[in-house]
């Protein structure tokens, strides 16, 4: 659906999406990311478990919940990324692993 | 105390910046606290980090808020980036997380300047993946410089799809056709209030030469759109199909971006406890504010986009007339300076405001679209309950928008009811005659933004055993 135009000084960031390695541009939020790299939804809804992706971007809507190293519920648009980052598509309601409780 | 402030200003947009700028030249002890990793709010978005290129793609207007970040950081103000405020109350307690670590803060005067978000209207198709905000689209150029790979269609009412399409123009994207939604009635109800808009004529001016961009580059715009539909497969958007001119037609396409124009982001004043109107020309909740900003709650003002939409500019005056406020009630000013010294800002934002009338007519929102007239379209996305089911609450006798709530958990998802609070309280209304005002908003309450429990119990680590 996306694509990055290019930048004046790209600074590369590596991070992985659902286990596929992909480099991106410092300073981007999560989801702009996944946009970028045709990932087409980011979230399978609680309820009837059909796929959502981002609509907002700014954090009003919550459908671009990840699971972000580990932690459900992350909101994709509002996470920037970080090297060595991990991010999954979140599959359903998810709960918090206890120990981060 | 540290964590005490005599002001503390909640958001770094147009608003919150000029606060916040005006506010410390009063030798007053202040914090900003925006939940971005960088200022500038969504309309400067990316605005310390944009390249020469882009900023030249998206205009002077955008470029304007590199002003207001360079007086911002002149300013000493403590300014608390990526952090979110989960919690304001009566007493001046602000509930803060940032960098998984969550605290408390207290203020004499706190500014809430939560500016704006884009209006929630559900229509068939609307949460298919490949429909986004238009505004969302623009998020992600202004910040990151991603923009649609394929020709895509812009769809709504509102001057941001106009902008939005020359800003991708000058991008080189391409664009299949943008499908104005405002009606025929709109525009000739909008007539009577074009000798006020003269006044701001510049606006006038600027949306005519987007206008005409647009046209000169050939992009196809359709006037008077009705009954659009996204359709796909697999919850992944395909096509659209509408109505133009009394005929039914379908465009192939993989991304929509719609736009029907930007409502108060309320969620904060509403769970302090502010009061809230229904506007109708504005077709929005707005928190009730005097002349300074002044909410009913003592020491809690409101700035900007937030309190009402009058526009970028506007809030930049707004966010001045409040801090002068709470300098005046912090003791630093009597009420002669006040009155002197915000008399220039208001002169501005008055003058701001004349083309609001004419705006807010032209890009009404049709009834039809605000009571979601198919009943299967999904209304609240977070719990999935349909126009219809919410209707079926209606004439079971649940007459007001928290009652639908408590009877099929609408507007009780992720997302907090900002999503379907306004299509739910105009289904109340319509099916029961009353004003939208009297069907109600949901009651918010804390935390409006996500913390963890973990975070919670580590409010107070050395408390600690």
């Amino acid at each position: 659906m996306f694509k990055q135009l290019r930048l004046d000084s790209p600074l590369p960031i590596n991070l992985t999406i659902n286990n596929r390695s992909i480099q991106v541009n410092q300073g981007m939020t999560v989801a702009a990311a996944v946009l970028i790299h045709g990932l087409s939804y980011t979230r399978t809804t609680a309820i009837s478990g059909v796929n959502r992706a981002p609509f907002c971007m700014m954090g009003v809507c919550f459908e671009c919940l990840m699971v972000i190293n580990g932690q459900p519920n992350q909101r994709a648009c509002c996470t920037y990324v970080e090297e060595g980052m991990q991010v999954e598509i979140q599959q359903g309601a998810m709960a918090y692993p206890r120990s981060q409780l | 105390m540290n964590n005490h402030y005599q002001l503390v200003i909640i958001g770094g947009g147009a608003a919150g910046l000029s606060a916040a700028v005006t506010a410390a030249n009063y030798d007053l002890r202040i914090a900003l606290i925006d939940e971005q990793a960088a200022i500038g709010g969504q309309i400067y978005r990316g605005i310390e980090s944009v390249p020469k290129q882009r900023g030249k793609q998206l205009g002077d207007d955008y470029l304007h808020g590199k002003s207001l970040a360079t007086a911002f950081h002149r300013s000493d103000v403590d300014y608390f980036s990526s952090t979110q405020v989960w919690s304001v109350n009566k007493q001046g307690e602000i509930g803060i997380v940032n960098n998984n670590q969550a605290q408390i803060l207290t203020a004499d005067q706190i500014i809430i300047a939560t500016g704006a978000m884009e209006r929630p209207v559900p229509f068939p198709g609307w949460t298919l993946t490949g429909v986004m905000n238009a505004g969302a689209g623009q998020v992600l150029f202004k910040s990151a410089g991603v923009v649609p790979k394929n020709e895509m269609v812009l769809a709504g009412s509102g001057p941001l799809l106009l902008l939005l399409a020359t800003q991708y123009l000058h991008a080189g994207i391409k664009i299949k056709a943008l499908l104005d939604m405002s009606t025929l009635t709109n525009h000739l109800y909008a007539l009577p209030k074009l000798p006020q808009a003269l006044l701001a004529a510049h606006y006038l001016i600027k949306g005519m030469k987007l206008q005409q961009e647009l046209k000169q580059a050939g992009i196809p715009i359709l006037e008077g759109v009705s009954g659009l539909k996204a359709l796909g497969d697999d919850n992944k958007i395909n096509s659209i199909s509408f109505k133009h001119n009394r005929k039914q037609k379908t465009f192939t396409t993989d991304l929509l971006l719609i736009h029907f124009g930007v409502i108060p982001h309320i969620w904060l004043t509403q769970s302090v406890g502010c009061h809230h109107r229904w506007d109708d020309s504005q077709q929005c909740w707005q928190p009730k504010h005097d002349q300074w900003g002044k909410t009913n709650l003592d020491g809690i003002l409101i700035a900007g986009d937030g309190s009402s939409i009058n526009g970028a500019k506007a809030a930049e005056y707004s966010g001045k007339i409040s801090a002068l406020q709470a300098v005046y009630a912090l003791g630093k000013i009597n009420k002669q300076q006040r009155h002197q010294l915000t008399l220039p800002a208001k002169k501005s934002k008055q003058q701001e405001r004349c083309i609001r009338p004419f705006l807010e007519r032209w890009f009404a929102i049709s009834d039809a679209l605000l009571i979601t007239a198919d009943d299967e379209t999904l209304v609240c996305r977070c719990e999935e309950i349909t126009a219809g089911e919410i209707r079926q609450a209606v004439h079971e006798g649940h007459h007001d928008s928290n009652q639908i709530k408590f009877i099929n958990r609408c507007g009780m998802g992720a997302c907090q009811g900002r999503q379907c609070a306004n299509a739910v309280a105009n289904i109340v209304a319509a099916e029961t005659g009353k004003t939208i005002h009297e069907a109600g908003i949901y009651r918010g309450r804390p935390p409006v933004t996500p913390i963890t429990l973990g975070q919670l119990a580590n409010l107070y680590p050395q408390e600690k055993q």
